[in-house]
């Protein structure tokens, strides 16, 4: 093993052989989280709630994605919502030029799939060589000439108003379970058809994804990763090709969250910037990252499943306490639920300063890096 | 092919670039009159995004700290000019020359100070616990940026703001018989004028001999006897009041701004100091330069490419000189 | 030793996670050149950068003329009247030699008598005084970074390793050098270089390991062959 590895035992596997009350916390509360994902279609029949399951288990993949990235790797990137992007806009464009077939989501995906790796590789190998902030700003530039590409190349993309388009008729609510009777098969009251499947195979998808993505961590890779993270200079000199690691794992990232982007264009039905491309999924990715906690992958269910939660409750409450304030001035404007992103920013704020590894790897006791 | 090198380089090396890049537009427009109104746009557009770059490039260049929140000044800038302006009213719109112009030097100068003290605000309370931590740096600086719109938000809502401008400012006037407005010529001078301070400052005084000491070696600075941290607060202030000023410049511009302008711009902002360089005066005049020309005439040459043009142009320098054009020599 | 400018005692600097001095104790009498020797990684660099506060010492005391400097900021470390010439010689390469030495000179302005007795040293600095730093030789910018430190009158010039890289005949210019500039103030310089050390030095100290593992005069330890080939059997350079 490495040098570096010896002379700092990762904190991981100092508390990885005990169990601390933290852990529990940690696994349990993803251990619910995954029981309710598993049983949603039951334990939340109605189609709001669906969507919201679908939802969190599609950002889970993506939020672990950029954790391999920005957790693991200390790469920071502004396109990961550009790869994501590009998958949902492969099986998009796939769809609506070939109908709604299987084969359409698995061609048109993998060309999307495929642009996202080719750029990913042309982005690393050029700017990964120099300073992270620098890749930063490359990763941003290149983010947003994406996005005003889609909303300019119409013919192709539907410009601002996305693409709408139908999915294959196995996945339809129309292609119901029936029994011999020719009724409607149901499972504890649930129809048993086409979007039930859906869920299933978004469900399904996202944990393989994410079961690789931890995997890819808990590997000798992710052991290299931490290396480099820890000591560039020493990885180097160790013998690590850290370049090539970067622009690897940063290929990685970005084809798992391409296809985390074909799964959400399935789901949805639906492909357009602002549930895709924009900067305020980036954003949202980031501050899930952050919240549940960086290089620890399962504070990404934390902070997707905190982060979905608290959009629809803290927005709730801010509304409440406007109307308390109604009389005041300026108050009731910063308690509008429209602005309930400052307080989640100065929260943000607060948890870089002083949780830097997050709810979860607070609690999971990998304290604060420096 | 040496020798033509060597020629490039006799004759200015990469600031020629700009000059090629406007004689080669000269042939692809054709038409002499459409060539000057989109050389002068570009120009003038250019020096704005000169001011808001020139700030972040020697911020980054000095205390290796990139402040995603820096577009939050250009915003605030333009929201805090536009609304001098419009409170002046009269003096803004009035045929008195003289009071035209404090208009717009009150306008200016409020959000030139602003940008000053946010920037100290910004440099002892956000960045300056997380020196040397590039990771929880970027994140400490998104997440400023965040807040920072959201204010924004807060004070001037979410409806687009019409800017007036001074009436001294209105119109165009007549170079043959292209029109060449009055407001471009204004922001290329006084672009040019912000370049010609800082070059002297930074060549000819001793804070710019130990600026340029800085971005090139702190450690050094500092066992040579000087508070570094002293000169931080000092340059962060002076790039922050100089992106509010980029801002306020561009809100007169405009005409018209809505609460996205800062982070439309940041991205033109960050492609300028990649291509240009980091930490480098030159190289944000040469990057904002090439940017603002690009842009006018891809515009106009194929309207479909014009922010991918940038990307492109950016791409293209990267592989050639991946450090930028004219970086500040490290080391 | 009571006359020491300069004393450490049981230092311990860590770099990162890394302890890289386990306590270092170390005296440096008042004037001429004194030695701290050791093989790559011994922690030689790591004791100047913690003398100078680069790098915080976070235990034991560094006192410079009787006054702890541990915990003091390198500004005002320099202040005192120590000056630095680190392994990569910290030259400003996008200035001009004439403006690195303004940078060193108190005020921004130049004493004469000095800046003649720097052109006398190293008369190379005379006729490239307006080329920028960058262009000099290696040789070249190592006396730009030694003439900057004697610019002005210091008490104590911290040297880490002049003679890395340099050509015979520059090292031979340089002992001479050392010499001169050791008759007016202390040098504590840092080598691999015996024979260097051993025309300049002293007083010796050789460290390994983050400690210090010989103190002596360099007379004797360039006498005695046995302790030599004991203590610089490590990797030194020609011995």
């Amino acid at each position: 093993m490495t040098a570096s590895t010896i002379a700092t035992p990762t904190p991981m596997r100092t508390t990885s052989t005990r169990v601390t009350i933290g852990r529990v916390i940690v696994y349990g509360f993803a251990a619910i989280v995954g029981v309710c994902l598993l049983f949603a279609p039951f334990l939340f029949p109605d189609v709001r709630a669906q969507e919201v399951a679908a939802r969190i288990c599609v950002f889970i993949v993506l939020v672990a994605s950029y954790d391999l990235l920005i957790g693991y790797t200390g790469i920071v990137s502004f396109a990961h919502t550009m790869f994501f992007g590009l998958g949902a806009y492969g099986a998009a464009i796939g769809l609506k030029t070939m109908g709604r077939g299987f084969e359409a989501i698995v061609l048109g995906g993998s060309l999307g799939v495929l642009a996202a790796f080719v750029l990913a590789v042309l982005i690393g190998l050029l700017s990964l060589r120099v300073k992270a902030i620098f890749f930063a700003m490359v990763t941003l530039a290149a983010a947003s000439v994406m996005l005003v590409l889609a909303s300019q190349l119409s013919n192709f993309t539907g410009g601002e108003d996305g693409i709408t388009y139908e999915i294959p008729r196995f996945f339809s609510p129309a292609n119901r379970l029936e029994d011999g009777n020719g009724d409607q098969v149901r499972l504890f009251g649930v129809p048993v058809n086409g979007r039930l499947y859906l869920y299933y195979f978004v469900f399904l998808s996202s944990l393989a994804l994410f079961y690789l993505l931890v995997r890819i961590v808990r590997s000798p890779l992710g052991t290299v990763l931490q290396a480099i993270r820890e000591n560039e200079m020493r990885a180097e000199a160790i013998g690590y090709r850290v370049v090539a690691y970067r622009t690897s794992v940063f290929c990685i990232a970005a084809v798992v969250a391409a296809l985390a982007g074909v799964l959400r264009a399935v789901w949805l039905r639906y492909t357009g910037p602002d549930v895709t491309l924009s900067f305020d999924i980036m954003i949202d990715v980031l501050l899930m990252v952050v919240i549940g906690g960086m290089g620890t992958m399962v504070g990404a269910i934390v902070g997707v499943v905190i982060m979905t939660l608290a959009q629809f409750y803290l927005k709730d409450l801010m509304g409440a306490g406007a109307e308390a304030t109604a009389g005041l001035p300026l108050l009731p404007e910063l308690l509008n639920p429209d602005r309930w992103l400052l307080w989640l920013g100065v929260l943000f704020i607060l948890l870089v300063y002083f949780f830097p590894s997050g709810i979860a790897g607070t609690l999971l006791g990998k304290g604060g890096r420096k | 092919m040496k020798s033509l090198s060597a020629t490039f380089t006799r004759f200015g090396g990469v600031m020629l670039l700009p000059v090629i890049l406007a004689l080669v537009a000269f042939v692809l427009i054709g038409r002499p009159s459409s060539w000057l109104t989109l050389t002068i746009a570009g120009l003038a557009m250019g020096m704005m995004i000169f001011l808001m770059a020139s700030g972040l490039s020697l911020i980054f260049g000095l205390m290796d700290v990139l402040n995603f929140g820096h577009s939050a000044f250009v915003s605030f800038g333009a929201f805090i000019g536009a609304t001098v302006l419009a409170a002046l009213g009269i003096w803004v719109r009035g045929d008195s020359a003289f009071l035209n112009i404090a208009a717009l030097v009150a306008a200016i100068g409020a959000a030139t100070a602003f940008g000053a003290l946010a920037g100290w605000f910004f440099e002892r309370v956000i960045i300056k616990p997380v020196y040397a931590d590039h990771l929880r740096q970027i994140l400490i600086t998104v997440g400023a940026l965040i807040v920072a719109e959201e204010i924004l938000l807060v004070i001037w809502g979410g409806t687009p703001m019409p800017v007036p401008r001074p009436a001294i400012l209105t119109g165009s006037f007549l170079i043959g018989d292209v029109a060449v407005e009055i407001y471009r010529i204004f922001a290329f001078l006084l672009g040019l004028a912000v370049y010609v301070i800082l070059h002297l400052t930074l060549n000819r005084t001793r804070i710019g001999l130990l600026i340029r000491a800085g971005v090139e070696n702190r450690e050094m600075v500092e066992a040579l006897g000087f508070r570094i941290d002293r000169l931080f607060i000092g340059v962060f202030m002076a790039g922050s009041a100089l992106a509010a000023m980029g801002g306020a410049m561009w809100a007169g511009y405009q005409g018209l701004i809505t609460p996205a302008l800062g982070s439309e711009l940041m991205v033109m902002v960050f492609i300028v100091v990649i291509i240009g360089g980091l930490g480098s005066i030159q190289g944000s005049l040469l990057g904002a330069l090439m940017v603002g020309l690009t842009t006018n005439y891809v515009a106009f040459l194929f309207p479909k490419l014009a922010l991918a043009s940038t990307m492109i142009l950016m791409m293209i320098v990267l592989l050639w000189r991946p450090w930028g054009l004219k970086p500040a020599v490290k080391g | 030793m009571t006359n020491a400018i300069l004393r450490l005692d049981d230092v311990h600097t860590d770099i990162a996670q890394y302890h890289i001095l386990h306590g270092i104790s170390l005296d440096v009498p008042e004037g001429g050149v004194h030695v701290l020797l050791g093989r790559n990684g011994a922690g030689k660099t790591t004791t100047l950068r913690s003398i100078m506060g680069l790098w915080k010492a976070k235990a034991g005391a560094i006192v410079f003329r009787g006054r702890d400097i541990t915990a003091m900021h390198t500004s005002d470390i320099a202040r005192l009247g120590i000056a630095f010439v680190p392994e990569n010689m910290g030259i400003f390469g996008g200035l001009t030699v004439e403006e690195n030495m303004r940078l060193a000179a108190t005020h921004g302005r130049f004493d004469k008598a000095r800046l003649d007795r720097v052109f006398a040293i190293f008369p190379a600095m005379e006729k490239f005084w307006d080329r920028q730093a960058h262009a000099l030789s290696g040789g070249q910018k190592q006396m730009l970074a030694i003439s900057r430190a004697i610019i002005e009158r210091r008490d104590l010039i911290l040297i880490d390793e002049p003679t890395k890289g340099l050509a015979p005949a520059i090292i031979r210019n340089m002992i001479d050098a050392f010499r001169e500039i050791g008759e007016e103030t202390t040098i504590l310089l840092v080598e691999q270089n015996f024979l260097f050390a051993k025309a300049l030095g002293r007083t010796v100290a050789v460290i390994d390991d983050g400690r210090i593992v010989h103190r002596g005069g360099m007379a004797e330890l360039a006498a005695d062959a046995e302790l030599q080939a004991r203590l610089l059997s490590l990797s030194l350079e020609a011995h």
